[in-house]
């Protein structure tokens, strides 16, 4: 576990950078780490998966799967993988500030 | 921290080859490849031999665990050979796999599909079983032969199931 400053404000991260504690986690830094991993803005399209996956992981304890996310999100799978091109295990739950989906599928 | 092999390079790229027809031998690969996906890491499926069945348009329906031969079902190989004994044992394991929210073969590949994994044939035994592009369903991409296998999987892990 190590700290960071995102948005201004230090945060807890796993050795993955993943939050481990979702609710430091602010609208502010999801923009910054986006623009750090590459997105240069975060869209609409963006948010609505940002916002389902946090949503699940409160409800559920875990973050949706990808399966999850491209049945009920909203965004199809085809579209998640454009949005978050490095992979929306890694890429989107982290930006999402929970921590990584346990689910294999 | 990334995934990294055991001399600490990060995994970046995956090929996989299912070579198997069976429940049991189509799965592993088909959730390592969208697994891969998942993680940002490129994939590629390459189906060859009786693996061609998780692709081809009419079988894709009816893959079966096989119940014979195979010691981990726990159930004598007889038994095992009587007639619907393979049904029988892929309704009691599709089922649980559905409450654990993996998809059946189908689904899951379009999914994988979508997630910009490759999708390829082997020559060699589409020509040996005498199909066609037109007998597999639309996201298998292309026929390709060991060679392009090769160039594709080129800079990646190829991992063989």
């Amino acid at each position: 576990m190590s700290t960071a400053v995102i948005a201004g404000v230090g945060v807890d991260l796993n050795e993955e950078g993943f939050f481990t504690d979702p609710n430091q986690w602010t609208r502010e830094m999801a923009a910054e780490m986006a623009a750090d991993d590459g997105i240069a803005e975060l869209t609409p399209a963006h948010w609505t998966v940002i916002d389902f996956m946090r949503k699940e992981y409160f409800e559920k304890g875990t973050g949706p799967t990808v399966r999850v996310l491209g049945k009920t999100s909203g965004v199809t799978v085809k579209e998640l993988y454009e949005l978050f091109p490095k992979g929306p295990a890694k890429m989107a739950a982290r930006i999402s500030g929970i921590p990584k989906p346990k689910g294999c599928i | 921290m990334s995934p990294t092999t055991t001399n600490g390079d990060t995994i970046t790229k995956v090929s996989i080859i299912i070579s198997k027809g069976s429940l049991e031998g189509i799965y592993p690969g088909l959730i390592m490849a969208n697994g891969a996906r998942a993680e940002g890491i490129e994939a590629n499926l390459f189906f060859t031999f009786f693996g061609l069945d998780a692709v081809h348009k009419t079988r894709i329906e009816h893959i079966k665990v096989a119940t014979v031969g195979n010691p981990a079902m726990h159930i004598p190989t007889l038994l095992g050979s009587l007639p619907g004994m393979s049904a029988l044992a892929t309704h009691m394991m599709t089922k649980k796999m559905d409450e654990l929210d993996i998809p059946p073969i189908h689904e899951f590949i379009e999914m994988i599909s979508d997630t910009g994994c490759g999708l390829y044939l082997c020559k060699a035994s589409v020509d040996m079983f005498g199909l066609t592009k037109d007998d597999f369903i639309e996201q298998a991409q292309e026929i390709i032969t060991v060679g392009d296998f090769y160039d594709i999987a080129a800079g990646g892990q190829i991992i063989f199931t």
